[in-house]
């Protein structure tokens, strides 16, 4: 039998190629290597999590053994990947040694950390993995005032979740408004009133530099002095992708581990998706452009070599106090924001100099009309 | 009648109720719902769904 396709993650990249290459190839031996659990959960569900009323264990939808069967895949857990030897074909882990004949590296990001001090730093937590979550879910027991450092994506849902299990949520960012990086001023401004109707209170254009322990609670100090206090501190200030053993490995990075079309990196064996890979530049941290990659990749693995397509992809943003998606624009074009504000939302187009639209950012009721835009957007690859 | 589940969000597509909002017909079997038909709250495709009955 030929060497096995071995994936280095299970996360959604991972399995989703482990997924699609099955679908393709009934025959092919895929190896999944992870350091966790090896069960099949969705991510985007730990953000709102408590609004489904869900216990981190039952945020699992396939424990390892029967997401194993359903693939048709082997699963190693619990085994960390400690170096790549791409001139053997293999990979040293913790464990011994696992030989691929094509290895795909799907091995996620990890959640910056700012430079805060005091007696607490330690303390803040960081959730982007069900055991993060679990251990974050423990530690909100018997708590009441959570701060949150980020305004983005992922702070945002947290945000609203808390708050809607009724905590007190407080959230800091360095930017003027929430989702800093994805939505223009009135739309932003407008999904900050639907989140502090829900109760979240927002600190802009500060960053909390100091958090400090005080008794069960803590003591949180922000760039002009001003104390707050928190029971629980949680980072969301973004992700970096994971490219430590890629680059040990002399693999080309960048920002992620870079990959061309077909997604393969600078070693033609070895493959990256997921969060950890950038695809022509691009490291898009969401659902739908894994699935894309997954898909395209499944392809290349079977024998059918295929690029992968972007076409334009809203992100939902899963706050069900100001329902909000996004299209935003494919880097580098030009073009400016035109806001349409409405009693119950805003639309906003993305528009070049001759009024050919390239984005967009729907809040509230406007969210309706992401299917009939979509379509009209120009692709990312 | 069944029902399918976005493996991604827990969306669940129902036959009975279909996806009229979206095109898709009260009663529109899983089989004839078109390719082109993504996840209502996600966004994902046809293909994320994976068969999981409910």
């Amino acid at each position: 039998m030929s060497a096995p396709v071995v994936i280095l993650g299970a996360g959604l990249a991972g399995f989703g190629v482990a997924r699609e290459l099955r679908k393709l190839d009934k025959q092919v031996a895929i190896r999944v290597v992870t350091a966790d659990a090896g069960a099949f959960y969705s991510k985007p569900n730990l953000s709102n999590a408590l609004a489904w009323q869900k216990t981190p264990a039952q945020l699992v939808a396939a424990p390892r053994a029967a997401i194993a069967a359903q693939l048709g895949v082997d699963i190693v857990d619990h085994v960390r990947a400690v170096e790549l030897l791409p001139a053997e074909h293999a990979l040293r882990t913790g464990d011994g040694r696992i030989d691929y004949g094509r290895l795909v590296l799907a091995i996620g990001a990890q959640p910056i950390r700012l430079p805060i001090e005091g007696s607490g730093a330690a303390d803040i937590l960081s959730v982007n993995h069900l055991d993060d979550y679990a251990v974050f879910r423990r530690q909100l027991a018997g708590k009441r005032r959570i701060a949150i450092l980020g305004a983005g994506l992922i702070g945002c849902e947290f945000a609203n979740d808390l708050a809607g299990a009724g905590f007190a949520v407080e959230v800091f960012d360095l930017a003027p408004q929430p989702l800093s990086r994805l939505l223009p001023a009135a739309a932003a401004a407008f999904f900050a009133r639907g989140l502090a109707a829900a109760g979240v209170r927002f600190h802009f254009a500060t960053s909390v530099g100091r958090v400090d322990r005080h008794g069960d609670a803590y003591v949180l100090r922000d760039l002009e002095g001003r104390r707050f206090e928190a029971d629980l501190v949680l980072s969301a200030v973004g992700l970096r992708p994971e490219t430590a053993l890629a680059k040990a490995a002399g693999l080309t990075i960048n920002r992620g581990i870079v990959v061309d079309r077909q997604l393969a990196t600078s070693d033609a064996a070895i493959h990256a998706v997921g969060d950890c890979a950038e695809v022509q530049g691009l490291v898009l941290p969401f659902v739908l452009p894994i699935m894309q990659q997954a898909r395209a990749l499944a392809k290349t693995l079977a024998g059918m070599a295929t690029p992968v397509d972007y076409p334009a992809m809203p992100v939902v943003v899963k706050t069900p106090a100001c329902p909000t998606v996004v299209c935003p624009p494919p880097a580098g074009l030009d073009g400016a924001w035109r806001e349409e504000a409405s009693a119950d939302g805003v639309r906003a187009l993305f528009v070049d100099a001759a009024g050919k639209p390239l984005g967009f950012a729907l809040v509230g009721a406007a969210t309706s009309a992401k299917q009939a835009l979509a379509p009209q957007m120009p692709a990312w690859l | 009648m069944k029902k399918y589940k976005c493996i991604i969000c827990g969306f669940v597509y129902d036959e009975t109720a279909g996806d009229p909002e979206h095109g898709i017909a009260a009663g529109t079997r899983w089989l004839d719902v078109p390719e082109s038909w993504s996840c209502p709250d996600c966004g994902v495709a046809k293909a994320d769904f994976e068969m999981v009955e409910v």
